[in-house]
């Protein structure tokens, strides 16, 4: 039904494409969960039982407000808290380019889920190229709003670059979605040239066997 | 949302109630083997009560606290009760929906049964043949207290430091009857450095010379020296350096120069004189050893999961929040999480916020808008929540 409604490009948000994503009933764990507003939607949607992990305090009490189980710590200090295979996905929503250790992060993940879900801003996006190119600056996009000296992207990567990562690390892509932002901050996914054409790369991975 | 802090009012006049809890005639048995017969609990509370008796909330004290959480005893009363700033119509424990109790506990002084007590059975205060408590036992009275006022389930508790320890004590001892409980600068159980502050606490009572092996109730010379060093002691253990550093740094006390005597010159003795010399005229000596053992006993993994925090936390059935402060060095965040960790591997329903403050473990009792926000949107969830049903 999903891989349908992909194939015919029918628009979706980048959190109904996660929701989407997602086994009814399964249990989630969402790295730098924000406000929860994800969260909310596959407890919702999808009945998982969910929690959270975020970082800023605003965010925290957004999430706790909600109802919702958060932890407030640091992504980056591990999972070493989490027992392996406790969840059935963990999700790094959007939140890849910005942390120290993203390989690290990974790895944790596909410790203690059965399966990650990662998204992140692509930067082989035409529009981040030819920035670079044309202009010899460092490229601003709608994902990349930020100029060089306060973006907290500090790891920025493409579609490839992932692609490429996780056949180094043995790692298995059970479904890729590459994405571009339409109308109204709307999604359409992109089949041809991804890495060229999406803005946004989303993968399902789990560890190979 | 509610509104977030103070402002509004106040929990208004209160006063504290004496209930003589109901016992078989050979009085409660406790966990040291030994028995107490009629026992006193001191309590306060504040709101309404609903018809269906689902709305109260317990509040738990800290080591030296009392019953007084809110409001003022007269008009006059310039003092308002300890955790003010929390409760009250509008405040994070809002008044206008919950109905909030806090009874003081077993082995203190101020109210409810304790060492300073009269012993029925002698006539005379029981000093050092008062039982050995535990937090289980504090919980356990206050779970009896609780049925004598008609109140069986509880919407929701919270406790700081030792009152967090009986927090935790009331999900693993009573799950069924708790539906969620907040839990603040506290911890699963007292590390060795918490229990080595404690006998130097104790030490300094017993080795006073007035303290006569406990029985110095009716006589004028009472081990106040050792009860004011043990608070001087306790006190430094719940401020942090850098709140120390802000407040008195290396300042002398109404001089520009140092005296070179041994008078408290430093702002920070005068301080802690002060401190210890405010603390004997409300607490008894025998009160502290009492209740500080108690805190020193208490391990809830030993308790409940055979020495496995994880297994004991199996038992909680409360959706629960864990706050720890920053710069608390007696109960340490990684405490807290050390908790969390193990209510999590339960699929507990758990949330763990770590309030950013200088203020060291005394943090949950200093005005915060932040620690009010996280108490008010939890409770505010359940009660949209139970409004929904």
């Amino acid at each position: 039904m999903i891989q349908k409604r992909l194939r015919e490009n029918i628009l979706l948000s980048d959190y109904d494409m996660v929701v989407s994503l997602v086994e009814t009933g399964s249990r989630v764990l969402d790295l730098g969960c924000g406000d929860g507003a994800l969260l909310s939607r596959l407890i919702a949607e999808k009945q998982v039982k969910g929690m959270g992990v975020e970082i800023q305090q605003d965010a925290v009490i957004a999430c706790i407000h909600k109802g919702l189980s958060v932890f407030q710590g640091d992504i980056d200090a591990g999972l070493a808290d989490y027992g392996n295979a406790s969840y059935d996905y963990v999700i790094l929503n959007q939140t890849l380019q910005a942390i120290h250790h993203p390989d690290f992060v990974i790895e944790e993940m596909l410790r203690v889920g059965r399966r990650a879900i990662v998204s992140f801003p692509n930067f082989g996006y035409w529009l981040v190229r030819a920035q670079l190119l044309v202009k010899g600056r460092m490229p601003q996009t709608v994902k990349l709003p930020f100029f060089w000296y306060n973006t907290p992207n500090i790891h920025l990567l493409t579609i490839r670059d992932f692609e490429g990562f996780c056949s180094k690390r043995s790692i298995t892509i059970l479904k890729q979605v590459s994405l571009c932002g339409g109308r109204q901050g709307r999604l359409k996914t992109i089949r041809l040239f991804p890495n060229l054409l999406a803005d946004e790369g989303l993968f399902v991975i789990t560890r190979s066997p | 949302m509610t509104p977030i802090i103070d402002e509004s009012g106040s929990a208004g006049i209160v006063k504290t109630s004496i209930l003589s809890l109901s016992l078989p005639p050979e009085g409660l048995l406790l966990e040291c083997g030994r028995t107490l017969g009629a026992i006193n609990i001191a309590y306060e509370t504040y709101g309404e009560l609903t018809p269906e008796r689902d709305n109260a909330i317990l509040v738990l004290h800290a080591l030296t606290g009392d019953a007084h959480v809110a409001g003022c005893h007269t008009p006059e009363d310039k003092k308002n009760g300890w955790w003010d700033f929390m409760i009250g119509p509008g405040k994070a424990f809002d008044t206008n929906r919950y109905f909030v109790v806090c009874t003081n506990i077993i082995g203190g002084c101020q109210g409810s049964t304790g060492p300073a007590s009269i012993n029925p059975a002698s006539g005379r205060p029981y000093g050092m043949t008062f039982p050995m408590l535990t937090i289980g036992d504090m919980v356990k009275v206050q779970k009896m207290a609780l049925a004598q006022l008609g109140i069986t389930q509880l919407f929701s508790m919270v406790g700081g430091s030792m009152g967090g320890m009986q927090v935790l004590e009331w999900i693993l001892r009573y799950p069924e009857m708790v539906r969620s409980a907040i839990m603040i600068a506290s911890t699963p159980k007292c590390s060795a450095q918490s229990i080595a502050f404690n006998e130097v606490g104790r030490q300094a009572i017993i080795t006073d010379p007035h303290w006569r092996n406990g029985e110095y109730y009716g006589s004028s010379a009472k081990p106040e020296t050792g009860l004011a060093i043990a608070r001087m002691i306790g006190h430094i253990t719940y401020l942090s350096e850098q709140s120390m550093n802000q407040k008195f740094g290396r300042r002398l006390q109404k001089r520009e120069e140092y005296s070179y005597e041994f008078t408290g010159e430093f702002e920070v003795e005068s301080y802690l004189h002060y401190q210890g010399l405010r603390f004997v005229q409300r607490f008894d000596a025998n009160s502290y050893l009492y209740l500080t053992k108690a805190m020193d006993y208490y391990d809830a993994a030993a308790d409940w999961g055979k020495g496995n925090l994880e297994a004991a936390c199996s038992r909680v059935k409360a959706k629960t929040l864990v706050m720890s402060f920053t710069s608390d060095w007696l109960f340490p965040s990684h405490q807290s999480k050390e908790l969390v960790k193990a209510l999590r591997q339960n699929n507990a329903d758990v949330s763990y916020v770590e309030l950013d403050s200088d203020y060291g473990h005394d943090a949950f009792l200093i005005p915060s808008a932040t620690l009010s926000r996280v108490v008010d949107s939890f409770l505010d969830n359940l009660y949209q929540e139970g409004e929904a049903e």
